[in-house]
């Protein structure tokens, strides 16, 4: 008897709770398809890229117009900012809204140096006649490297957007999923970037 | 709670972990590829190794992705994704070689 009215009052706020977990994790497992889905998209564009790459029509090739060092520091910005933003998602689960915002506008910042890397080689490029209509490789690279540059502005919008809603509504059960699949978002795009480094930048000056 | 919290989530250790494997295997192909001291063949399998790892890396550091998560619906369309990324890149590598080959003839 007793037994039976302690199952029942200890059971019910833990019930509630998975509850509530499921409809989180049913969101996140539905924003992971997403970016399965995004995976594709990057993949095909990966294969147009390895497809056009020696078609440079008399242009630059890879070796000629890639700048190492400069790469590296944008890529470095990015690994750190995917980790930071790790660090935010574990404030989030202590709950130290301060904290969580602090990451949030470190990882911003990080984007923002990533970003700025990639206009500043964009402009270049392009302000030396190598722009996107020099060759088939050229649209090729500005169309995978600009796609992934796309992905991480709307990004640092949606890290903005962020920021406004935990200073007015605070962590909460709307906001909490939000952020998770932010740093869901944030992370892959890290992963795609590595192909990106690896597979167009490094292996390009071979 | 507090173990499956950190499975979970992971926890400082796992995400400074994850940095600093992620930063070596950054480094180790940018000093390959920038010292120029070994054949082409080399490089690129260094690069392609690292790549793959750091990928790993990222996916169960970072992002938490394993077999328990979601009763492995996680995972397996991870899995999925990957077969059709085979198919969608090795097949028009494959087939634009083929082509390439094709037109080079005559």
């Amino acid at each position: 008897m007793s037994t039976d009215t302690l199952k029942h009052s200890s059971y019910h706020p833990v019930e509630h709770e998975e509850e509530h977990h499921d409809a989180a994790g049913t969101k996140l497992f539905g924003f992971w398809v997403y970016l399965m889905s995004d995976l594709v998209i990057f993949g095909s564009l990966f294969a147009t890229y390895a497809v056009l790459m020696r078609g440079t029509a008399g242009g630059p090739t890879g070796a000629d117009i890639f700048e190492l060092p400069l790469i590296l520091f944008g890529t470095f910005a990015l690994l750190i900012s995917s980790f930071t933003f790790g660090m935010g998602v574990l404030a989030m689960h202590a709950n130290r809204l301060g904290q969580v915002k602090v990451w949030l506008i470190v990882t911003f910042l990080l984007g923002l140096c990533f970003l700025g890397m990639e206009v500043y080689e964009f402009h270049h490029l392009i302000h030396e006649g190598f722009g996107p209509d020099r060759s088939g490789f050229l649209s090729a690279f500005f169309t995978l490297v600009g796609t992934h540059g796309l992905h991480v502005t709307f990004g640092m919008i949606w890290i903005l957007v962020m920021l406004v809603q935990l200073s007015t509504k605070g962590l909460n059960d709307m906001t909490r999923p939000r952020i998770l699949c932010l740093s869901l978002f944030w992370h892959f795009l890290d992963i795609v970037w590595i192909c990106v480094f690896s597979f167009v930048y490094l292996m390009g000056v071979l | 709670m507090s173990a499956s919290s950190t499975n979970a989530h992971g926890s400082v250790k796992s995400y400074v972990t994850g940095l600093v494997l992620s930063l070596i295997l950054t480094i180790i192909p940018f000093a390959v590829v920038m010292s120029g001291a070994f054949s082409v063949l080399t490089a690129v399998i260094v690069i392609a190794v690292t790549a793959v790892l750091q990928i790993l890396v990222q996916l169960v550091m970072f992002m938490h992705m394993s077999t328990k998560a979601d009763e492995g619906w996680n995972l397996m369309s991870f899995v999925f994704t990957l077969t059709i990324l085979v198919l969608v890149v090795g097949g028009s590598l494959w087939i634009m070689q083929h082509l390439h080959l094709n037109m080079m003839i005559g």
